[in-house]
């Protein structure tokens, strides 16, 4: 029996989807839980995975597609079963989606077919359309080591090889003509010194470009202004002296594999979290004009730089879990939003966020709140400053922090005071531990 | 030094063993008073007995059944299955026993088995038994696969299996038995398992071998040689564990390979060799790694055919010459 695939509904807010790439060709066969296709959503992209075991009868949908929730993508039968257009249409008639063209014909199949069979045995492939060579020009893996360690762009020489290859042998060759050519020095350092000085005549300037917003950015977009606007910004901020923290991290990270060393963030969720616990009316969302809603999870979020935005993923519960727990999880869900697939439940129910940008050597900023939260901490980087302690002039290990909070939430002091019961967790990490 | 066949090597291996250490017997089909298929065992059954010299019943799973059981039990059994095609039938023995129990019981079964067994074609037996399938046993972790390509390695490879701990199947080629070489006399001469070997230096090009195909490539590198070309012979002679250092270092030198195997490319040991120089040594590729081996054909009985669906000297010779963009 024929079915159909719709788009999934992937998180509450989600209206529509772009239906990214196709994993199942048509005539492929399905088992139920294989992925067939990639969708990508304001938030990630997502697989989806059929619900059916049979065969891919009909693609309703091409790739680039933007299609509402529920609008069917695709036509799954039993294996051998053939659906004539009147039973399609049938099948199609409560959806509201036109049949779409003819099938594919009988050539094309077969073309798709043998563009599918296994490339032959033996080296040198045809060249793709869109294929990247290395370096720009085929070349050995050998060449492209020497020639990097000469700094020798390989688009200046000419490969003996097959089909134009650059080996070894070539690049020896180019070094021993500059040698030949009394240009020792060049031969070391070849493509050291910088380009002329290009003249500056109007045809060489690039042309306006007008480029698509991506759905993450209209994402972003939406939302930032719809807080910048709408909630009322106070900002605070307060040094803390990271001393002891920077010593704790590096004394726990000798006892931890690579890919489990702590990070200086998450020694900021787990402070965080735990001095949101003393200040629920900062764990907190505006419900609507009389209600405030009191969060009972402490969830951080953590916003993460991906390529074309940012996302925030949600660390549950992190008041009640160990450092390393937080790291992992953090580390886990913030490769996934890199890759651009997340899931739901990483980006869900965050209560508070964090913003650190200290990676990258920022002394200060403020964030804007991610709504319907209450506030954000903006994290700088941690440095080592000359600081006065005790009437004497020390080096000291420092990093600022701004918080942005709702005023129609909270106010300038209790907020101050939530800075100060931070500063008591990230000066003493050690209570972080326990 | 003696000059002497292979087959005379790995006689002398096992003779002098079972002198040795009275716990070493041999066990297979017709290896008694017959003296073996191959004529390896010829004069065995005299010497040693019938309890040290077991003629078996045709059956394979019995045979290496039979003498997990006695090394479980402290003996240090030699099981020879007459071709490496039968070994199928011992599979489960060979891969659900003899490669596990070791682990499975915390170390406390050790399992000092040897089984001998003969690969390869070229002697128009047929596509049943004419298969070089070493690569399937070589996959499994927890056993040791040996092939040797000189006497002397027989020699001294099988005489390290014997007295090895862990189980050891040593692969051998019919069509090498008459092959001679020099070989070491002495009563404890050992050679490593697990340690590949450069059977012949060269700055040029490396060709990768084991067993029957060694000599194979030590003739296509002699002729490389009146070209001018030096080509590197690397013998693996351990398909497990199978060391890669004198391959690596080899390639870094030369950065052209060439693998050759007896058995099919697809899944095989030039597939596994060459995945690892890739892996290892990527930046000193200057050319794509070629692998020669047998036609991915069942095999014909028809000899011509049979001969054009083997690697050949000729095929590695020009292997090579592709590999140099010569």
């Amino acid at each position: 029996m024929a079915e159909l695939i719709t788009m999934p509904k992937l998180g509450f807010d989600m209206a529509e989807g772009t239906l990214v790439r196709w994993l199942k060709a048509e005539g492929d066969p399905l088992v139920k839980g294989e992925v067939i296709a990639e969708i990508e959503t304001d938030k990630a992209t997502v697989e989806v995975e059929s619900g059916y075991a049979g065969v891919m009868l009909r693609h309703l949908a091409d790739e680039g597609a933007d299609l509402p929730v529920n609008a069917p993508i695709a036509i799954v039968a039993e294996e051998g079963e053939a659906l004539s257009d009147d039973e399609i249409d049938a099948l199609l008639a409560g959806s509201g989606v036109k049949a779409p063209g003819k099938p594919v014909s009988e050539d094309e199949k077969a073309v798709q077919a043998a563009k599918k069979v296994e490339e032959t045995l033996g080296d040198d492939q045809g060249e793709e359309k869109g294929e990247t060579l290395a370096g720009g020009k085929r070349s050995s893996p050998l060449a492209r080591r020497i020639a990097a360690e000469h700094e020798i762009a390989l688009t200046k020489l000419e490969g003996s090889g097959p089909r134009g290859r650059i080996v070894k042998q070539d690049i020896e060759d180019y070094l021993a003509e500059l040698r030949a050519e009394g240009r020792e020095q060049e031969a070391e350092t070849v493509g050291k010194t910088l380009q002329p000085l290009a003249s500056f005549t109007a045809g060489e300037i690039p042309d306006d470009e007008v480029i698509a917003i991506s759905r993450l950015r209209q994402a972003i977009s939406r939302r930032m202004q719809d807080s910048f606007m709408n909630i009322p910004h106070f900002y605070l901020t307060r040094v803390y002296k990271t001393g002891a923290l920077m010593r704790l991290r590096k004394e726990l990270n000798q006892f931890l594999p690579d890919e489990e060393k702590l990070s200086v963030n998450d020694f900021i969720v787990k402070a965080v979290a735990l001095a949101l616990r003393q200040f629920p009316n900062l764990n907190a969302s505006i419900e609507d004009d009389v209600h405030v809603r009191r969060h009972g999870r402490v969830n951080v979020g953590v916003a993460v730089a991906v390529e074309g935005g940012l996302m925030t993923v949600v660390c549950k519960d992190a008041d009640q879990k160990p450092l390393r727990l937080i790291a992992r999880e953090v580390r886990e869900m913030a490769s996934r939003a890199r890759e651009r697939k997340v899931k739901p439940e990483d980006i869900e129910g965050s209560t508070f966020s964090i913003s650190n940008l200290g990676m990258f050597g920022i002394d200060e900023f403020a964030a804007i709140i991610n709504p319907p939260e209450a506030a954000i901490l903006a994290v700088s980087a941690v440095q080592d400053v000359p600081a006065v302690e005790d009437g004497e002039l020390v080096i000291a290990s420092q990093m600022k922090a701004t918080i942005s909070a709702d005023h129609r939430v909270t106010d300038g002091a209790e907020a101050a005071e939530f800075m100060a019961v931070l500063a008591e967790y990230l000066e003493e990490p050690l209570k972080l531990l326990v | 030094m003696a000059r002497m066949s292979m087959r005379e090597a790995i006689s002398s291996a096992l003779w002098e063993e079972m002198e040795r250490d009275e716990r070493v017997f041999i066990m297979g089909e017709e290896v008694g008073v017959w003296g073996g298929t191959y004529a390896v065992t010829k004069g065995f059954y005299d010497r040693f007995g019938e309890k040290r010299v077991r003629d078996t019943p045709i059956a394979e799973a019995a045979i290496v059944g039979g003498a997990i059981g006695a090394a479980m039990t402290g003996a240090r059994p030699i099981a020879e299955l007459m071709t490496i095609n039968f070994a199928f039938v011992a599979m489960d023995h060979i891969v659900n026993e003899a490669a596990k129990l070791h682990y499975m019981f915390a170390g406390q079964i050790k399992l000092p088995l040897v089984i001998r067994t003969v690969s390869g074609a070229g002697r128009q037996l047929g596509a049943t038994h004419s298969q070089t399938p070493d690569a399937i046993f070589a996959h499994f972790p927890g056993l040791k696969v040996v092939s040797p390509g000189t006497p002397a390695d027989a020699k001294g490879l099988l005489k390290s299996a014997i007295r090895s701990e862990d189980p050891v199947l040593f692969i051998e080629n019919a069509t090498l038995y008459q092959v001679k070489g020099e070989v070491p006399e002495d009563k404890d001469y050992l050679e490593p398992l697990g340690k590949s070997k450069v059977q012949r230096e060269g700055d040029d090009v490396t060709i990768v071998a084991y067993s029957k195909m060694v000599p194979a490539a030590l003739e296509a590198a002699e002729r490389l040689s009146a070209e001018g070309i030096e080509a590197e012979v690397v013998d693996l002679r351990s398909l497990r564990p199978l060391d890669m250092d004198p391959v690596v270092a080899s390639f870094k030198r030369t950065n052209r390979a060439v693998i050759v195997e007896e058995g099919w490319r697809s899944y095989g040991v030039g597939s596994e060799v060459s995945a690892r120089i890739y892996e290892l040594a990527f930046d000193y590729v200057d050319a794509p790694v070629k692998r020669v081996a047998q036609a991915e054909v069942p095999l014909p009985y028809n000899a011509r055919l049979e001969q054009l669906a083997l690697p050949q000297i000729e095929d590695i010779y020009q292997a090579a010459k592709e590999v140099l963009y010569g």
